[in-house]
């Protein structure tokens, strides 16, 4: 009896993978990144493969490095794998052509992703997997957690004796991290499944010099066409392999598998064919349907490539009338989707040769569902199967979604449920930072583990960074559970953040006489009257049974801060009945061991502690003779919202974005800006209070805001006369200004509570030095007010922009920032870079933006913070790809550098038609400060009105393309694991190539986005995912690898090192007129601590001379001085005074204290070493000095 | 032959020169100097208890914060298999300093609340602590909590302790008591197997610039000697436990000053900070000269001899000395 586990489908394939392997080549990609996660970590725990030594892991720059590194170590006969997704399994196909093309037994494990179209998508369908189908890879889908594991080894076991390479594929984020109750192979297992004369085979065709052949040559028309054909008879016996290979782990494991498998109906008439986990909502359907009488049923496809028609015909019942086929992706100008034209064909040629089973050909359909995790129910099936009887056949239909444009969608009942009566469902409602999704993972397995029961979790998470919402789905019950859909009738209910009850409709997934469980700070005797009307309304229709418990006062008391995640998980045992009260208390006790116990007693008895605790302070709520008597929701946005974000962004906001159809859809991708300010998200407790009368005014605050909510002003002191009366104001601090009033002004609803700002605050209160000029202060008491000032305080107009002095902090913080209120996280230390950026360039300004954090928090929706000032201007922003993002930057360059040529020619070309005199001072202008701009753009102005009445061609052209004659500002930008790595061959070609852009690198040392793994960035000495034993190299130094083309700008800056070289360094970047690159030191949460000292580890990574700054400015070099110029102190403070303060650092000190002590005096050394480079480089005259 | 000899908690001593508990004992290295130096036992630098809840918290907080919010990133940090939390590495430290030297190696475990801290403690004895220094530094601020509460805390700790361990125990005292006697008498009773006298009283400084609180520590003078010695002297021959003179100990007088008030050790940390690792040696190069020149044979000899119930003026250690000292005008020269 192998053990059962719950695991979700990343962990049960790289288990498989992980066994059966010699070298893994890795790279991170949602939501593949787990199974190189795991990889690096056994290896670095030294968990041995079958064949008892440790598979070689490494991390490649890009998937394509991997594909090539995957490549090579095939060649030399190394068994290898693996693991990718969406974009990642793109940049794989010219190596896999290569790798099938050449007959090598292979496997990569796909977290099935959806390809970034009109827009990115983390979430699951099947277009990536579908690009590659021309390789000649083969193609398994595993439909469950379980499957993902099985296909695995299938899929090793298959390919050793197919010699053709295999996908092992299973849909991202519901199978890859779904967790459920499986059952793994053992290492005995795979090594039964894997043939050692076939291992040995494939060795024996390794590239040796003892034994050496040549291959990857050159062929030419008189062979090629042959020798492409002669791998004919390897595929032709590959399906009949995966069958034979199937039924050994049958035989072995006593799960049985066929590559075509049908449930239904022995007498179907209607029949689904499709694959992936929307199989499991299927299979539950036809199971329904079936025992109502229907003569249904599902063939659920294992394996795509090699499509084996034999099969097919096998797996169909000859009673199939009519076949709906359902592919998750879409090939757009295609007679059908991939799965269904192969269905077609399979069966038109079976039909043709006799061979089919069918009395006449059946009706063929086929559809979509499902694109990037969109829901796919049982109900859906059912509308699937009922399209089926309609006449004329509906074909090219969508299936889940409204499309009321082109009327391809089918419609269906969606309260048709088939959820089975003995399963207990529940879902939770948590905040990101209370650890309700580890609870829930934690209760999933100590149900499915310690029990016979079997669990099952999914866990939906929302689109911001910070204060993000998730929800988790749990099931429980004595069969499988293979519902791969949410909960939509839940017999139990919890919402663990008390101010969700107004923003989310929590009881919306209730079932009538369902368990409600509230976490809210308000007795049982007071919350009914704390509630909201819908809510009350949904209790007492539904007969909903209602508890509270106060935990996060608690969890306050027990030392837990605001993870009430053992407090809640207690409740729920207690409230649902899963198990025994007592059974499971203790399970959840001896779980807590397990899981704190390696971080020490203290956190082990706290939790223990909250366990005792929690069940005393349960309290059913008595709702008898309660009525409906609580608040109405008000709307999420107000009527004076722009119409999208009133009828489009608001319904996303409101979690109600599934509703929206095809309709309400831009067509091309193409969304309006500035739709934060929209999102009065509220998720910080506290918000910062300002002190006015000992302001000193500096900006710092404003500087370091990472969501751009606090905000200095000037203002009229007339306009004084209708402020809110709590609004304050103070004499400014400018010459010329301090008639006026100052404004230091706070967004209350949009804070995140990082604390940077006061953090950042340089003055003090002389009577009480704890107080500075910034204080944090509860936000509910200040909540209205405050955003009555907010509102008073944009209302105002801005200085103006050529009154300021740009080289001045302060100054620049006068500026209006139009990058604002992002998804980001609190105390994100990219983010005030590039709203810096905004204010000093913001207003013609264009953005390449790379994949990744930057990416997500600046333009996942529903809403986005790049912005517009009151002129309609403001940054415009795209963004591509990862790893293509400098050239997608140098393309825009070139595109309007091309179009401002053209327009300079056409105002010559046109001049008597402008008028002489204004079409000189257009060619002439200097743009190199704001007035020349602001002169520049009257001047467009004029040129527009002047042309106005002219209808000529070039007329035309130049009034179109009129805007490009004011100066460009082209900013690129990304993080590090797209300038370090993935993108450096792109960026160093940009680098290379003297055109004027400005690329601005937010290094966080770490890929951010995914989770955290190491970048040629990652400093030597830091723990990272995919460097779990510290990362041994030093990082890269990329500003002095630009430096050695002499011609790119450079600088290295730390905002909380020193601001005004932060400004400095930005202003001589855009004005330099060939390629900038500035690298600035970015404090992250994958960093590890409390992110309100991101400043203060700022200033000591530069003290400790871990970060030093720096400018290389081509200009001075042209004037024939020294271009560098070390703009920071030597070091001053020893390393560990800056690296064990995060726990990137520490943690490797906690768990490997020698290697620790080795990595810290290397990375001393690269200290010192970098130190002396610098210090001789700045030391050098210039040519100017020496007389030159 | 000039016998040094000691006998402290039941250890026999080469001499009575204890290096006091420091940071200097985080390097094996400078133990094994101290030892080549002279010294005839250590007592190693503390574990604190706030050490041990704190680097749990940390870590559980820092590991975990972020995870689970995003479905990109539900971690941001590889799961490591074990953490060697403050302790392990701690108890690993004795290991390795009871394998480098032939001295007693005395463990130190800093704290002041009776919880499941004091595992540790047992944990020590079993990594090979030939004793254990219990050091209860505490900074009452609760207007509240009264000092014979205060007191009844330290004595359950010590009972805790004494009863989760077999090797001896010796308490480190501030000298922040109403009535030390009673309060030594009360330790003693309950089987502190030493009384160490006393704990430094670190004083927060103002950072007039910063207006910041700032920790400030500075090396102890060889005044301090004194408040010791009057306890010493007042309780000795009335406990059981052993008594060590820590704080103020320099120079070889000093030593002899801190036998003759009773006790069985001079413990230095101070001197050697300032003069380094040799100076141990240097001390008790003296001390057996003094000795020698001043015709004692052992340490044992001289040890309480000056203690109040021996010497000619037992009023010297009371209230009447106090007037005495006044009226002497003797405070006007210092």
């Amino acid at each position: 009896m192998r053990p059962r586990v719950t695991l979700d489908g990343n962990e049960a394939a790289a288990t498989v993978a992980y066994m059966a392997s010699e070298v893994i080549a890795i790279y991170p990609i949602t939501p593949a990144s787990p199974m190189g996660e795991l990889a690096d970590k056994w290896a670095a725990q030294e968990r041995p493969n079958i064949w008892g030594s440790v598979p070689r892991v490494v991390e490649m720059q890009s998937e394509g490095g991997a594909a090539g590194a995957v490549h090579g170590a095939l060649q030399t006969g190394a068994l290898t794998t693996t693991f990718t997704a969406s974009q990642g399994l793109l940049l794989m196909i010219p190596n896999m052509y290569k790798i099938a093309g050449e007959l090598t037994p292979a496997v990569i494990h796909i977290a099935a992703r959806s390809l970034a179209t009109h827009a990115l998508s983390i979430f699951c369908d099947h277009s990536d997997v579908m690009s590659a189908r021309g390789t000649g890879f083969g193609m398994l889908f595993g439909n469950s957690v379980q499957e993902a594991a099985d296909m695995a080894l299938v899929a090793h076991a298959a390919t050793l004796e197919a010699r053709v390479p295999f996908l092992n594929i299973f849909d991202g984020f519901r199978t890859s991290h779904e967790v459920n109750t499986v059952e793994l192979p053992t290492a005995d297992d795979v090594r039964a499944l894997l043939d050692e004369a076939r291992i040995q085979s494939h060795r024996a065709r390794a590239l040796r010099p003892e034994a050496p052949v040549i291959r990857g040559t050159a062929q030419n028309p008189d062979v090629f066409f042959q020798a492409r054909e002669a791998c004919n008879p390897y595929y032709a016996a590959a399906a009949d392999i995966v069958q034979e290979t199937m039924d050994r782990l049958a035989g072995r494991l006593g799960r049985s598998y066929r590559l075509f498998e049908y449930v239904g109906a022995p007498d179907a008439e209607r029949v689904i064919v499709m694959m992936g986990s929307g199989a499991g909502a299927a299979e539950e359907a036809v199971e329904r349907l079936v025992a109502e009488g229907e003569k249904v049923g599902l063939v659920k496809v294992r394996l795509f490539r090699p499509f084996s028609v034999k099969h097919l015909l096998a797996a169909l019942p000859p009673t199939t009338k009519a076949i709906s086929v359902l592919d998750r992706t879409k090939e757009p100008g295609a007679p059908g989707e991939p799965l269904y034209l192969d269905i077609v064909a399979g069966l038109a040629r079976a039909f043709g040769e006799g061979a089919a089973p069918f009395a006449s050909f059946p009706r063929i359909v086929g559809g979509r569902y499902g694109l990037s995790s969109k829901e796919f129910t049982p109900a859906m099936v059912k509308g699937v199967f009922d399209a089926l009887n309609e006449d004329p056949a509906v074909h090219d239909f969508v299936i889940g979604i409204e499309d009321d444009v082109t009327k391809r969608s089918l419609s269906y009942d969606p309260t048709w449920s088939t959820e089975n009566a003995d399963t207990v469902r529940a879902v939770f409602f948590g905040l990101g930072s209370d650890g309700t999704v580890g609870a829930n993972k934690n209760s999933v397995k100590i149900i499915g583990e310690d029990t016979d029961n079997n669990a099952q979790g999914y866990f939906v998470y929302d689109s911001k960074k910070s204060g993000s919402m998730t929800v988790s789905h749990l099931r429980f019950g004595p069969r499988p559970i293979n519902s791969t859909y949410l909960i939509e009738q839940a017999g139990f209910v919890a919402c663990h953040q008390f101010t969700f009850v107004e923003r989310v409709d929590l009881l919306d997934r209730a079932a009538p006489g369902a368990t409600f469980l509230l976490n809210s700070p308000f007795p049982k005797e007071e919350v009914w009257n704390h509630l909201p009307a819908r809510m009350q309304r949904q209790i007492l229709d539904k007969k909903i049974t209602m508890h509270v418990i106060d935990a996060d006062s608690l969890a306050q008391e027990v030392g837990m801060g605001r993870r009430i995640n053992t407090i809640m998980q207690v409740c729920f045992f207690a409230l649902s009945g899963v198990l025994p009260r007592d059974a499971a208390i203790e399970r959840i006790k001896a779980s807590i061991v397990k899981t704190y116990g390696k971080l020490g007693e203290a956190i082990v008895k706290m939790n223990i502690n909250a366990v005792d605790q929690a069940l005393s302070h349960l309290a059913e709520v008595d709702v008898s003779g309660a009525e409906v008597n609580g608040f109405v929701i008000p709307p999420l946005v107000g009527d004076d919202a722009p119409a999208f974000v009133r009828d489009v962004t608001s319904v996303m906001m409101d979690n109600a974005g599934d509703s929206l159809p095809v309709s309400a859809m831009p067509v091309d991708g193409t969304f309006p800006v500035g739709t934060t300010q929209f999102e009065k998200r509220n998720v910080t407790n506290e918000i910062p209070a300002w002190d006015a009368d000992i302001c000193i005014q500096c900006g710092k605050c404003v500087m370091v805001c990472p969501h751009a909510v606090i905000r200095a002003k000037v203002i009229a002191p007339e306009a004084l006369a209708d402020a809110p009366p709590t609004f304050k104001t103070t004499k400014p601090r400018w010459k010329g200004m301090t008639d006026q009033a100052y404004s230091l002004q706070v967004a209350p609803e949009d804070c995140t509570g990082c604390s940077l700002c006061v953090e950042v605050c340089p003055v003090k209160n002389k009577s009480e030095p704890r107080l500075r000029a910034l204080n944090m202060v509860p936000q509910e008491p200040l909540r209205d007010s405050e955003r009555e000032n907010w509102n008073f305080f944009l209302k105002q107009p801005e200085v103006g922009r050529d009154l300021l002095d740009f080289q001045k902090v302060k100054d620049t913080q006068l500026l209006q920032p139009l990058f604002e209120f992002s998804g980001a996280c609190a105390g994100c230390g990219e983010t005030p870079y590039i709203k810096l950026v905004t204010q000093l360039f913001g207003d013609r300004m264009v953005v390449a933006n790379a994949t990744g954090c930057s990416s997500i928090y600046g333009g996942n929706l529903p809403t986005t913070p790049w912005t517009t000032n009151a002129k309609g201007r403001g940054p415009a922003w795209a963004n591509s790809l990862f790893e293509d993002n400098a050239e997608f930057g140098i393309g825009m360059r070139l595109s309007i550098d091309k179009q401002t040529e053209y327009a300079r020619e056409l105002v010559q070309r046109l001049a008597s038609d402008i008028g002489q005199e204004l079409a000189d001072a257009v060619l002439a202008a200097d743009q190199s400060d704001e007035k020349g701009i602001n002169a520049q753009r009257e001047r467009v102005d004029a040129l527009r009105a002047a042309l106005a009445d002219v209808e000529t061609g070039p007329a035309r052209d130049l009034k179109a393309l009129a805007d490009t004659l004011v100066k460009k500002s082209v900013w690129i930008i990304g993080g590090d694991g797209w300038a370090y790595d993935i993108g450096y061959g792109g960026l160093d070609h940009v680098l290379a190539s003297g055109q004027d852009v400005n690329i601005l690198v937010l290094d966080t040392e770490v890929y951010s986005n995914t989770g955290g793994q190491a970048s040629k960035a990652t400093p030597r000495a830091a723990v990272a995912k995919f460097a779990a034993n510290g990362k041994p190299q030093a990082k890269k130094d990329l500003g002095m690898i630009a430096m050695a083309y002499g011609d790119v700008y450079v600088a290295r800056i730390a905002m909380g090192a020193d601001d005004k070289q932060t400004v400095k360094a930005l202003l001589e970047a855009e004005a330099w007129p060939g390629p900038s690159l500035v690298i600035a030191y970015s404090h992250c949460i994958a960093h590890g601590y409390d992110l309100k000292d991101g400043l203060k580890q700022q200033d000591l990574a530069v003290k400790s001379g871990h970060w030093p700054l720096f400018r290389y400015n081509p200009m001075r070099n042209e004037a024939g001085e020294n271009p560098f110029t070390l703009d920071s102190k030597a070091p001053s403070v020893p390393l560990k005074d800056y690296i064990y303060n995060e726990t990137r650092y520490t943690m490797l000190v906690r768990s490997k204290p020698e290697a620790a002590k080795q990595l810290l005096d290397d990375a001393s050394g690269d200290v010192s070493a970098r130190w002396s480079k610098y210090a001789f480089l700045a030391g050098q005259t210039g040519t100017k000095a020496e007389g030159k | 032959m000039i016998d040094l000899s000691t006998k402290y908690l039941g250890l026999e001593l080469s001499s009575p020169l204890v290096c006091s508990s420091s940071p200097m004992m985080q390097d094996i290295d400078n133990i094994r100097r101290m030892e080549d130096a002279g010294a005839a036992a250590v007592v190693l630098h503390s574990l604190f208890e706030e050490q041990i809840t704190l680097e749990s918290q940390d870590l559980d907080r820092n590991l975990f914060h972020g995870a689970e919010s995003y479905a990109e990133a539900t971690s941001y940090f590889p799961d490591m298999a074990t953490y060697n939390i403050g302790p392990d590495a701690y108890l690993e430290h004795i290991r390795k300093a009871k394998a480098a030297v032939k001295i007693p190696v005395i463990a130190s475990l800093n704290g002041i609340s009776s919880g499941g801290w004091i595992g540790w403690a047992k944990r020590m004895e079993e990594a090979g602590a030939d004793a254990l220094e219990l050091n209860t530094y505490f900074m009452p601020t609760d207007l509240d909590v009264s000092g014979s509460q205060l007191e009844e805390m330290y004595l359950e700790l010590v009972r805790d302790v004494k009863r989760s361990v077999s090797i001896p125990v010796a308490v480190k005292l501030s000298s922040f008591f109403s009535s030390i006697p009673n309060f030594c008498a009360s330790l003693d009773q309950i089987g502190a197997d030493g009384l160490v006298l006393f704990n430094r009283f670190y004083q927060p400084d103002f950072d007039l610039e910063a207006l910041e609180v700032v920790p400030r520590l500075e090396l102890s003078s060889p005044q301090e000697l004194l408040l010791r010695l009057h306890w010493i002297a007042v309780m000795y021959g009335r406990l059981n436990a052993d008594m060590a003179v820590t704080g103020g100990v320099h120079g070889a007088t000093d030593v002899v000053k801190s036998m003759m008030s009773g006790a069985k050790v001079a413990m230095m940390t101070s001197a050697v900070l300032h003069h380094g690792i040799d100076h141990i040696a240097a001390v008790r190069h003296e001390l057996a000269q003094w000795l020698e020149t001043h015709e004692y044979e052992s340490i044992v000899q001289m040890q309480g001899s000056m203690s109040q119930r021996k010497v000619a003026e037992p009023a010297a250690f009371e209230r009447a000395n106090y007037m005495k000292v006044l009226r002497s005008g003797a405070w006007s020269h210092r």
